[in-house]
């Protein structure tokens, strides 16, 4: 073991370490700056700030106490559950407390009556289905971090996953949360039923990326596992032909349970990681999913099938069983992490258009890259528009990790402007709080900081995340008068 | 009061919200006409109810008082329909029922069938309002993805978006869904739509006991079928119908159906949906209650409501709506209450006569997050001029 360095902590830090290590115990609060760096990114890495103090929480009680303490010295605490995530949502304050989460970990015996599981914020998000399976129960958003991430993680961001195209997102699958709010009161939203009187602050709680409280308990709602699922992979000699598949089976009528769509880089980076036997020389492949009832799967493969072959696929492929649909999607989950085979460094994007709007975009990204001399890798969420464009660079070249990183933000706008969000399910976090201003005008994100200001009066849950400026409570908002910026880009009533 | 927006004319007794006659009565025809009557409305401090098709005035509490009632049947046009990315825009006065026709043109529609007469968008929105079909399809909170809303300062202000994946900035949309008002006005909504379903099949099942379709609706929730619907009709502690609605390809709702009734130990089969479907129980006379709770608790639910109460449930997810007889009512609502508590079970007053209305705790318990609500309130209405006291809490 190297040689343990000092803490350096501000006066007011250390009092509040010294308290916390009172409070929760001396072995869950650390300051050593070897032992904090391990917490200082989350899964976007270029981000990194050391966090002053880590407390890693095992109870409500010690999540309770430290949010509590913190609010007594006006320190900020930014939560962290299993730190996958892809915006800097769990990036920490120099000044302030990272609490860690993923200690707690209990899951209730699941309510199979009542298709719900009550866990704490830690739980995995496998496990949840794990525990589900033998009542024939599964937890929908499955994010592709799925083996790794944390409910609790989830419910910050509302994660996707490549089934929310017809099972929706996170937020679609929590019935309740307990709350701890950002002065230590301790809240209980929603429940186990679907609805209770007074306002929906569930609904807003989710996706608000810690920067409401702490949730230390979470009611998932469960489904029922489908009768049938059937997988095919679709090879193309053309991105055209492969967007005009996904248009073509949702104008048929037919709500697939995904549809995920690869570019000829990202094949090329599947296959080099993981062998998933993708056919050769596809310039883009679709992996299509059906799932529900026998007869409704089987006549709707068939007729997915003929979409395909009307738009030119050279090859379809269906999964015989289970272990050939593991395979299919194994190259679509791994490719984020394949992307590194092909290139020494890239940023992952995530953003969202309109599904008819894809080819368009696509022909107009790869516009974009090429100017900048620049490769860029599409692996996406077809069936609801949501890109995740990555943007290859070599560090050693002089200046192209900027031009990469000025690419990867063109990007975005492009998808703003062509009617879309900066993020479908990575959430705003570090990275793309300046964006939301292209998003959004200043009366709508005054409007979003009204509900943090009941919520955090005094700005200490996860401060610097989603917002693109800082904003005392205590002022009120004043009526702007202006163009919205996507009426101004000339798109007409958009919202 | 401006040059665009036809001028206030006076409330009468047409226009009483919960029996309060509003002062005056404002018809805007735009976003901007909105903001333009709320920024007038704060400069003179006066209280503002906003309405839509005026088919739910009585889910929320009574105003305590309305100087302006805000119509916004005026906000009536369909914005934007892309029919390849089953999106619609349309604005808050839209009648839910002109939507489904437009979008159903387009082989679409909108999730959402709640029974009442004239509802537009906004009030749907404002009052979460949702039908049979909540089982499959969801309620608001599932199928809006974007709102404009104009608040009580007349700030608008845009949450979400056009595209259903989207997480960027808190999502406005859920906290304006079920506010009735008191958060500011819902002037555009943005939805999900989903694909008609070619064919369609119902099994109609009679029970001498309508607690018996707790353990069915749980046992169809549990199974592999994919129902649209479950309805159970008929009254507490008597006889009732279990109707479930198939709505897929032909193939599939045969098959289904076929399986239903094998599951369910009998029922006919039909392709006629009851015409009654999702029609909310009782009469004028009647106290109508909006029960929700733990979805398997629904024979626990019927047994705790008095007997003979007349009962719609949208059986497999945890909603159901009674009709308690007004002379009961008052008695009843407590006890009630009380006694599905324990499965975090909810009772609310949709509606009352007159005659009981003040004697009845409009929205019951609402749990610890009380404080948290009013916060919220406070901060997007300070000075409490939006629907003030419909809201739990006083609200």
């Amino acid at each position: 073991m190297t040689a343990v360095a000092e803490p350096v902590l501000s006066d007011r830090t250390a009092a509040l370490a010294d308290r916390l290590r009172a409070a929760v115990g001396v072995e869950r609060v650390l300051t050593d700056r070897t032992q904090v760096r391990t917490y200082e990114c989350d899964g976007l890495a270029n981000f990194k700030v050391t966090p002053a103090i880590v407390v890693l929480a095992e109870s409500r009680q010690h999540v309770v106490d430290t949010v509590r303490l913190c609010s007594e010295a006006g320190v900020p605490f930014v939560a962290r559950g299993s730190g996958t995530g892809l915006s800097g949502g769990a990036l920490p304050s120099s000044d302030g407390v990272l609490l860690v989460l993923s200690r707690l970990r209990t899951l209730s015996p699941v309510d199979a009556d009542n298709r719900q599981v009550t866990v704490e914020p830690g739980v995995i998000n496998l496990w949840v289905t794990r525990d589900a399976a033998p009542h024939d129960l599964a937890y929908a958003p499955d994010p592709s971090s799925q083996l790794v991430c944390s409910i609790g993680g989830n419910v910050a961001e509302n994660a996707g996953g490549a089934h929310c195209l017809k099972y929706g997102f996170t937020v679609n699958h929590v019935l309740g949360a307990e709350v701890v709010l950002p002065d230590g009161e301790v809240v209980h939203l929603g429940g186990r039923a679907p609805e209770h009187p007074g306002y929906d602050l569930l609904g807003a709680f989710i996706g608000s990326e810690g920067t409401l409280g702490v949730a230390t308990e979470l009611t998932l709602r469960l489904i029922r596992v489908p009768e049938a699922v059937q997988t095919m992979l679709v090879g193309y000699s053309s991105v055209e032909d492969a967007a005009g598949t996904v248009s073509d089976i949702i104008a048929a009528g037919i709500l697939p349970a995904a549809v995920e769509m690869m570019d000829a880089l990202a094949i090329e980076a599947a296959e080099a990681a993981v062998s998933c036997g993708y056919p050769a020389g596809a310039v883009a492949v679709l992996v299509i999913e059906l799932d529900g009832p026998q007869v409704e799967v089987e006549a709707q493969f068939k007729q997915v099938e003929e979409i395909a072959r009307a738009r030119n696929a050279f090859e379809t492929r269906i999964a015989a069983d289970d272990a050939e649909r593991a395979l299919m999607w194994k190259g679509r989950k791994s490719a984020f992490a394949a992307v590194g085979r092909i290139s020494p460094s890239y940023f992952v994007q995530d953003g969202v258009i309109p599904r008819t709007k894809l080819p368009e975009v696509l022909a107009e990204m790869k516009r974009m890259a090429d100017e900048k001399g620049l490769r860029v890798a599409n692996v996406f969420h077809a069936g609801d528009g949501n890109l995740h464009p990555l943007v290859l660079f070599d560090d050693a070249v002089e200046g192209q990790a900027h031009e990469a990183e000025e690419l990867a933000g063109d990007i975005l706008e492009l998808c703003v402007t062509s009617g879309g969000s900066i993020t479908g399910e990575h959430g705003v976090g570090s990275e793309k709080r300046m964006k939301m201003a292209k998003q959004f005008t200043p009366e709508d994100l005054d409007t979003m900081q009204l509900l943090r200001c009941a919520f955090d009066p005094d700005g200490i849950a996860n401060p610097g995340k989603v917002f693109p400026t800082p904003r005392l409570c205590g002022e009120r908002p004043g009526v702007r008068k202006g163009e919205h910026p996507v009426q101004a880009a000339g798109l007409g009533e958009v919202f | 009061m401006t040059a665009v927006t036809a001028p206030p004319r006076p409330g009468d007794a047409g226009d009483a919200v919960g029996g309060v006659v509003p002062r005056e009565v404002v018809r805007p025809g735009s976003v901007e006409e909105v903001a333009e009557v709320m920024r007038a409305s704060a400069a003179d401090g006066r209280s503002v109810v906003p309405v839509g098709g005026r088919s739910k005035l009585t889910w929320a509490a009574p105003p305590e008082s309305c100087d302006l009632l805000v119509d916004l049947t005026g906000l009536d046009r369909v914005v934007e329909h892309v029919a390849g990315d089953l999106t619609v825009v349309a604005e808050a006065g839209v009648r839910l029922a002109d939507l489904q026709a437009q979008v159903g043109r387009a082989g679409q529609l909108l999730g959402l069938d709640p029974p009442e007469d004239g509802a537009t968008l906004g009030g749907v929105v404002s009052a979460n309002a949702s039908g049979p079909r909540r089982l499959r399809y969801g309620t608001t909170r599932d199928l809006l993805i974007g709102i404009t809303v104009v608040l009580a300062d007349g700030t608008v202000a845009h949450a979400g978006g056009k595209v259903v994946k989207n997480v960027a900035g808190y999502d406005l949309g859920k906290l304006f869904t079920g506010a009735h008002g008191t958060l500011g006005v819902v002037a555009s909504t943005t939805w999900r739509l989903h694909p008609v379903p070619p064919a369609r099949r119902v099994v109609t099942l009679e029970l001498p006991d309508a607690a018996a379709a707790g353990p069915l609706a749980t046992a169809l929730a549990r199974s592999t079928l994919t129902p649209s619907a479950v309805e159970l009709v008929g009254s507490a502690g008597g006889a009732a119908r279990l109707v479930v609605l198939f709505e897929s390809i032909a193939e599939s709702v045969a098959g289904q159906a076929r399986a239903a009734v094998d599951l369910l130990g009998g029922g006919e089969e039909s392709e006629d949906l009851p015409g009654d479907l999702g029609r909310r129980p009782g009469g004028a006379d009647d106290v109508l209650l909006r029960l929700a709770y733990a979805p398997a608790s629904l024979s626990a639910v019927l047994a705790a409501l008095p007997a003979g109460t007349a009962v719609t449930a949208h059986a497999a997810t945890g909603v159901s709506y009674a009709a308690v007889p007004a002379a009961e009512a008052a008695d009843a609502l407590p006890r009630l209450r009380a006694a599905i508590a324990p499965h975090d079970g909810t009772a609310v007053v949709l509606r009352a006569p007159d005659a009981v209305r003040d004697r009845l705790d409009h929205w019951g318990p609402v749990g610890d997050s009380l404080d948290l609500m009013r916060r919220v309130k406070e901060r997007f209405d300070p000075e409490r001029r939006m629907s003030p006291g419909r809201f739990v809490g006083g609200v």
